[in-house]
């Protein structure tokens, strides 16, 4: 294998139009996290905030961090380390619903 | 194969090592600010081998403690202390960084046929991030008295106790970024600088340790440095996330160390696991039986080491269906690493086996790797972990495997390669009885504790009640064996680094690419870029006969 050189991102530069939509919408979905925190949902308290941060955290890594113009691997990379997370999500809150 | 005795010569003088000083600096400056990842490499082993010698006093003394009950040497304050900073150092400052930052950093670029990491700044960095973070953890002690919550400072007592908490945990935080930016750069080298011809099957399955390794400390360690500044901020702003009476939840704090330290364990032996791997392909003239299964069983051990965190938590409050899942995942990590066991001794069938230090190493791994992952089974069901969870069992079970496994591993690794960094060779007689010694001593030292717990005494206890006087002096006897075996074996290698008879190139008859160049190597590895043809571990005799 030759080895490679780092490359420059590929693509189309983002607009300084998109970055301020995008924070404009963090901060919107952030207003909805606190208001949702004050208005009694029971269990699904949980499961919106966590929506809305999934929603946030993809904003912020495909754009922000530009993962979105990247190559393949480092989608890849990214969408293991998500996987995992999910995973442990899922078994740590798993314990919590089943507790007595 | 024999040596290739040359008359005994100072190292300095092998031309174009990387032990002769290049570049503006000299002296002491010339190792501090190099970026060369052999340079850093001996700077993490010297950094490694100061903490492991202090631990192994911590751990001493606390055998000492037992000499009667009663505990007439220190009292339970200090004795808490003691074992506290004996896990906090062996865990934070020796057994996760090991291996990678040691072998690891010296060995990889080599074995891929690099003239460097990816990103050799990063790596001192690091380095210097690992220096940092141990002289805050020391300054702990300096801080309102010594940490006495044990290495995993468990909430309530944590947020609770007066002791240097703060400091120590800040401490662990900054090692942590250590062993991230390790893994980023590990993981880069690995995708991107392997030479010419080095497809991912063609890497020595040490590399394909550490590929998995750099994945668990990128993914896992963040959880760790969360974890740890919500202690922190707890401590300080008194913030109840923790807390269960301002409505914060005690095991959540269990399940985010968890998270971590379970994975954290498979940092530590993954890449011992490796080495075993290469140790056996030199040692017996024959390729590894099984080499993709042993590559996959890593990454899988890497993944399904996620999974398994919960049966530390067995009696901590989890619900019983969270304890039935973790419990039947724990025993599914069984799977991957059996197959690595068994592939290895698949592959010493019909090999032409040469009894040489470090196959004798692995010997005594597989020996008490295997009596450590047996008694993981017994930890990992519901039923016995109730009876045995927070005895003696568990920590022999624990020692077992890391001592035994791991850290054995890494004494045979640097049995193995000692002669590639430094051009010289060890007593290698001495060695050879020496493992017996420490084998005996460690057992001497661990058995009995699989027995003590099981009979219900627990860890952590400044005394015993008196019908554990008998296996406790055999533990303490084993102690003072284990530790003369240690002395022993430092002085000899140290000895045979500095020393030893010169050796050639390839002094074991290695087939990976590290042995392809001088020993020690050259500056930036390679005379010329290598290029791959075969396997790793092709062994043209056994190939052409």
């Amino acid at each position: 294998m030759e080895q490679q050189t780092l490359t420059e991102h590929k693509g189309a530069p983002t607009s300084y139009g998109i970055y301020v939509l995008i924070w404009l919408a963090l901060m919107a979905l952030t207003a909805i996290t606190a208001v949702v925190a004050g208005i009694n949902l029971a269990a699904f308290t949980l499961v919106i905030a966590l929506l809305i941060a999934l929603v946030k955290s993809s904003l912020v890594v495909n754009v922000f961090m530009h993962v979105k113009y990247e190559d393949k691997i480092f989608k890849i990379f990214v969408a293991i380390a998500g996987g995992v997370l999910s995973v442990i999500f899922l078994l740590t809150f798993a314990d919590v619903y089943f507790r007595r | 194969m024999a040596d290739i005795a040359l008359p005994p010569q100072d190292i300095s003088v092998v031309e174009g090592s990387y032990l002769e000083n290049i570049g503006k600096h000299k002296g002491l400056a010339a190792w501090l600010l190099s970026t060369d990842h052999k340079r850093i490499g001996i700077m993490y082993t010297v950094m490694l081998f100061s903490f492991f010698s202090v631990g192994v006093l911590l751990g001493i003394l606390l055998r000492l403690e037992m000499i009667s009950p009663g505990g007439k040497l220190f009292g339970p304050e200090v004795y808490n202390a003691l074992f506290t900073l004996h896990g906090v150092i062996m865990i934070f400052l020796f057994v996760i960084p090991g291996i990678p930052v040691t072998l690891g950093n010296f060995f990889l670029p080599l074995q891929i046929g690099a003239k460097d990491v990816a990103f050799p700044r990063l790596n001192l960095f690091s380095f210097y991030l690992y220096v940092i973070g141990s002289a805050v953890i020391l300054t702990a002690l300096f801080v309102n008295g010594l940490p006495d919550t044990g290495w995993t400072f468990y909430v309530p007592y944590s947020l609770r106790t007066t002791t240097g908490v703060t400091v120590a945990v800040f401490g662990v935080f900054i090692v942590g970024f250590s062993s991230i930016l390790t893994g980023i750069n590990f993981l880069t080298t690995i995708h991107r600088l392997r030479a010419p011809g080095m497809t991912w099957f063609k890497m020595p399955l040490f590399v394909w340790a550490l590929y998995a390794t750099s994945w668990v400390q990128i993914i896992a360690t963040p959880v760790l440095a969360i974890t740890l500044l919500l202690i922190i901020i707890s401590r300080v702003f008194g913030i109840g996330i923790f807390n269960a009476a301002a409505g914060g939840d005690p095991v959540l704090y269990q399940h985010l160390f968890w998270i971590y330290s379970h994975p954290a364990v498979y940092i530590m032996i993954l890449p011992p696991m490796g080495i075993v791997s290469e140790i056996i392909a030199t040692f017996t003239r024959r390729t590894i039986f099984g080499y993709k299964a042993i590559a996959m069983s890593s990454l899988a051990i890497a993944f399904i080491g996620y999974l398994v965190w919960g049966h530390h938590m067995f009696v901590a409050g989890m619900s019983q269906q969270a304890d039935m899942v973790f419990s039947f995942l724990t025993f599914i990590v069984a799977i991957p690493s059996g197959i690595k066991v068994f592939n290895w001794v698949a592959s010493m069938y019909k090999g032409s086996i040469d009894p040489q230090p470090p196959f004798l190493f692995v010997m005594a791994f597989m020996v008490l790797f295997s009596i450590g992952g047996l008694s993981g089974l017994v930890l990992g069901s519901l039923a016995t972990d109730v009876h045995l969870t927070a005895t003696y069992f568990v920590v022999a079970h624990f020692h077992y495997i890391i001592f035994g496994g791991g850290v054995f591993i890494f004494f045979g690794a640097l049995h193995y390669w000692l002669p590639k960094m430094f051009g010289r060779m060890y007593d290698k007689k001495i060695a050879s009885w020496d493992l017996l010694v420490m084998f005996i001593g460690f057992n001497l030292l661990y058995f009995p504790m699989f027995i003590m717990g099981y009979e219900g005494m627990p860890r952590r206890y400044f005394t015993y009640l008196p019908q554990f006087e008998t296996l406790q002096h055999i533990s303490i006897a084993g102690s003072w064996i284990l530790v003369a075996g240690l002395i022993v074996m430092f002085v000899n290698l140290i000895h045979g680094a500095i020393k030893g008879p010169r050796v050639g190139p390839n002094p074991w008859g290695g087939t990976t690419l590290e042995w392809k160049t001088a020993s020690p190597p050259i500056h930036e590895n390679f005379e010329e870029e290598p290029v791959v043809i075969h396997e790793p571990y092709y062994h043209e005799e056994a190939f052409t006969s």
